[in-house]
């Protein structure tokens, strides 16, 4: 059997590694890729949890998790092309309209 | 080794070498490729804890409707190899690096506690309250106010989404 | 009448409040004239009425309070907690002191209103007059020390607010702010004499005071230097030796201001002081000694300056700088009551005099160098002859009045215990000075021939409301000294024994004995009228028949008649040893130094400090996302180490 930590271990460096990526990455879209990365990590932890704990409440905390994923993917999204629209490009380095 | 072992963490290693290539590729549709790939290694890890439901969720909504969605609008925005940056060493790339790495070891100490690691997975339970009939149930009795509300959520992403990228016609 | 003291201050302060809000806008200057001036007349007919009250009560009783007001009173009962009212006292000394400054105050006024006829700032004249009145009144009515430095600063202000009256002029300006200065340096030896009383007996109300005073024996160094601190006040309000330089500046001022001021009223307020705090001065013998030498010493000293000056009103300046000098030399020996009566003939002959200049002045148009003028007489005839015997009147020649006042003083100084033959010599040295100068100053002025260029100027009379005041003052010049006739004379000596109930305390400290008839005092009665009138020969003869004398002494004494002419160069010394120093330090220490540098430099520093920083801080606003994303991932990293920690 796996033991739980297992799970826990392989969610944590999903974590990092999408943390890393909304950290270094300059394309706006990578970045968005990264978060997805990251919430998909949480869900893993929570069906991890869920099954070793016999609750069934981290499995459904999953799909509302997803639920909203997926709307903030979508704005995200939108606002991705509204700004493209505006500035024709996604580098984040150069949307810096609140700089000093 | 049981077969389930052997599964776990074949599709434990594909998983994270894909999340790498996600943050490690140049180009924005090789991204979203290899994170296709990295959703369909963690609906197989959730099948491994019995969750079904997750699992094909997680490829319907995810690798089916969210990425499509990412891939839609990196073709849609047209940038390719032409919109590949030159990756600068700044101090903020390193920071990050450094930050991240401190952030894993504190995470890892924290899931190494003997909680985590004596905890023993109850087969026939999570068989149980992983199927689709119960998750049903619980979501429409329990969890009934959240699942209204996600709905709501839901109808206010749509307009959200329709109205920022619309073309303004002035 | 007594209940109605109040009023005797009220109406010159209605004129103030009236005059300043609305003379502005009035347009007629004889309403303005008449207002100011009714209002002092007012009040010198309210206290005639009570003066009448006071000689129908018996001797003893004519002394009464009248309160107002509580001006300042303590939270707590305690004794010896501060308890000021507004009150006023009425009694012999304060009824003479109203009756002079009131009655030659409104004969001054009345002058103005001719002297000052077609100044812009008429009515502006008026308000200060009147404000001046009202605090020269509160200071000799009131019946507490704190009331009486109000008065006190009041007529200190308007005398800067007079004196500066042409303030277009810089040297105008000049010449009042040094005249407040001064006076301030006087004033705070006032102050710091008051804390003692204060400190000593509990309370600042005379009664209180003189009270407390009579149980205590002479010597007491306390009272001594509540005396001296006192004194020092009075050196700089009345102008004498060290404090006197601010006169003779205040000359830039209307000649009425010089006259009501400087002349007969606020001048005389250090003496009035000392005659009130005559118990208290009983106590100090060696502080009475100290006005006694300072006094003749002033006497002596002004007259010397005041033989060579040569413009009319810097002449009486002087004048009135060496009577006041007279006047502490008798409150220094003790002859309180002389130096009273001296103050008050004092007041209507200088007053006289200061008019009479103004009124030559006026029709000289402006030219005040008596080198330039000469031969007035036929112009000005009723100036002439009241200018005449105010001169008379000053240098003791009898029956006029300045020779009962005069002569008295001179009189105590040889014979008083506190006196001295010394005293005696200096004062009669001065007098025959006055004589000189006074004469001098006549004659140069109406007498000889014209020294001006009688196709340009011609000079004229002025009009009657100016020379009625000179007419009536020359009356009191004249008869003033009849109502202090002495015994030895065969006079009943009326003001004496006027004001005998208020110095009485103080003759009781002093032992004095009572006033005998000695074959010396008609020695020197006759040794002073024989001086004055030599010292009028010799005006005679030097500027009239022979008046080669005068250059000849001019050269052969060349470097005496500079200094002299020069003042002493006091106001020099002054200027090296006190004021440039006071301006270096303050302009190069304490402006420059402390407040540019450390104030200013604290202030700005830490704006530029605040600035500095905000530019170092700004720069974590990148405006990149990602960079806010760091630092959430630093914070939370730092977070979760704190609780592992923990």
């Amino acid at each position: 059997m796996i033991p739980m930590n297992h799970y826990l271990l392989l969610s944590a460096v999903m974590f990092i590694i999408g943390a890393a990526g909304v950290m270094t990455r300059r394309n706006a879209i990578i970045v968005f890729m990264s978060i997805e990365l990251m919430l998909n990590s949480v869900n893993l932890t929570l069906v991890a949890y869920s099954a070793f704990l016999g609750d069934v409440t981290g499995q459904v905390l999953v799909f509302f998790v997803m639920a909203v994923a997926a709307s903030e993917a979508a704005v995200g999204l939108a606002i991705i092309i509204a700004l493209f629209r505006r500035k024709q490009t996604v580098n984040l380095d150069e949307i810096n309209l609140l700089k000093w | 080794m049981t077969f389930e072992q052997i599964m776990f963490y074949v599709l434990a290693a594909a998983a994270v070498g894909s999340a790498l290539m996600v943050v490690l590729q140049r180009n924005p549709i090789i991204s979203a490729l290899y994170l296709i790939l990295n959703f369909f290694c963690l609906a197989g890890i959730y099948l491994t804890l019995h969750a079904q439901f997750i699992a094909i969720i997680q490829i319907l909504v995810y690798a089916g409707a969210i990425m499509v969605l990412f891939v839609f609008v990196i073709m849609l925005l047209n940038l390719g190899d032409a919109q590949a940056l030159k990756a600068k060493l700044t101090w903020q790339r390193m920071l990050a690096v450094v930050l991240v790495f401190g952030l894993l070891m504190e995470i890892v100490y924290l899931f190494t506690m003997p909680e985590a690691t004596t905890a023993v997975l109850d087969v026939d339970r999570s068989i149980r309250i992983g199927e689709v009939e119960h998750i049903g149930t619980q979501l429409f009795t329990k969890f009934l106010f959240p699942f209204e509300i996600t709905s709501v959520l839901l109808t206010a992403a749509i307009v959200g989404a329709i109205f920022l990228a619309k073309k303004k016609l002035d | 009448m007594i209940p109605y003291t109040p009023l005797l201050v009220l109406f010159p302060l209605v004129g103030f409040i009236f005059l300043g809000l609305f003379g502005s806008r009035l347009k007629n200057e004889t309403l303005i004239g008449t207002i100011g001036s009714g209002m002092v007349g007012l009040s010198f007919l309210t206290a005639v009425a009570i003066l009448v009250e006071l000689l129908g009560m018996p001797a003893e009783g004519r002394k009464h309070i009248v309160e107002v007001f509580d001006w300042l009173s303590p939270f707590t009962d305690s004794a010896g907690s501060l308890a000021v009212p507004v009150s006023y006292q009425i009694d012999q000394l304060s009824v003479l002191m109203t009756l002079v400054v009131t009655g030659v105050g409104f004969l001054i006024h009345v002058y103005s209103i001719g002297y000052m006829h077609g100044d812009p700032g008429f009515w502006r004249f008026f308000t200060y007059m009147n404000l001046f009145i009202f605090a020269m009144l509160n200071l000799v009515l009131a019946d507490n020390f704190l009331l009486m430095f109000l008065g006190w600063e009041g007529v200190g202000l308007c005398s800067y607010l007079l004196i500066g009256f042409w303030y277009e002029k810089k040297s105008t300006g000049d010449a009042a702010k040094k005249a407040f200065v001064v006076n301030r340096i006087g004033d705070f030896g006032f102050i710091i004499g008051m804390l003692l009383i204060f400190s000593t007996f509990g309370s600042l109300k005379f009664d209180t005071v003189f009270a407390g005073a009579s149980v205590l024996s002479s010597g007491n160094t306390t009272i001594l230097w509540i005396t001296l601190l006192l004194f020092v006040g009075a050196t700089g309000k009345s102008a004498q030796i060290p404090l006197y330089v601010w006169l003779p500046d205040a000359m830039a001022g209307p000649t009425p201001v010089s006259a009501l001021i400087h002349a007969a009223t606020m001048v005389t307020a250090g003496v009035y002081m000392v005659a009130r705090c005559s118990l208290l001065y009983a106590l100090a013998p060696t502080t009475l000694l100290v006005i006694a030498i300072v006094g003749a010493a002033t006497a002596l000293f002004a007259a010397t300056i005041g033989l060579v000056q040569n413009d009319i009103k810097k002449v009486l300046a002087y004048s009135t700088v060496s009577q006041l000098g007279y006047m502490f030399l008798a409150m220094g020996v003790a002859a309180f009551g002389a130096g009273i009566f001296h103050l008050m003939t004092h007041a209507f002959f200088k007053a006289l005099l200061f008019l009479g200049s103004g009124a030559v002045i006026h029709g000289m148009h402006d030219e005040q160098d008596i080198q330039k003028m000469g031969g007035l007489k036929k112009y000005m005839p009723a100036t002439y002859r009241t200018f005449l015997i105010g001169a008379i009147a000053i240098s003791g020649i009898p029956p006029l009045a300045g020779f009962f006042s005069k002569d008295e003083i001179l009189w105590k100084a040889y014979s008083s215990e506190f006196g001295s033959p010394l005293l005696w010599g200096v004062a009669v040295l001065g007098a025959a000075m006055t004589a000189f100068y006074m004469f001098r100053l006549v004659i140069l002025t109406f007498e000889g021939k014209e020294r001006f260029d009688h196709h340009h100027l011609h000079p004229h009379e002025a009009p009657k409301s100016m020379t009625l005041p000179l007419m009536i003052l020359a009356g009191l010049s004249i008869a003033g000294g009849w109502l202090g006739i002495p015994a030895s004379l065969f006079g009943g000596n009326w003001l004496e024994h006027w004001l005998e109930p208020v110095f009485a305390p103080a003759n009781r400290k002093l032992m004095l004995g009572g006033h005998e008839i000695h074959a010396i005092e008609y020695l020197l009665m006759f040794l002073s009228v024989a001086v004055a009138a030599a010292g009028i020969y010799g005006a005679w003869t030097v500027y009239r028949k022979r008046t080669e004398i005068a250059e000849r002494l001019a050269v052969r004494f060349r470097t005496l008649y500079r200094v002299l002419f020069n003042k002493y160069y006091v106001d020099e010394v002054y200027d090296a040893a006190v004021v440039n120093p006071i301006v270096k330090v303050s302009n190069d220490y304490l402006w420059q130094g402390f407040d540019v540098t450390v104030i200013d430099g604290a202030v700005n520093g830490s704006a530029s400090l605040v600035g500095r920083l905000a530019q170092v801080l700004r720069r974590l606003q990148t405006g990149v996302a990602q960079t806010y994303t760091i630092a959430f991932v630093t914070g939370i990293l730092f977070v979760i180490t704190w609780l592992l920690v923990q």
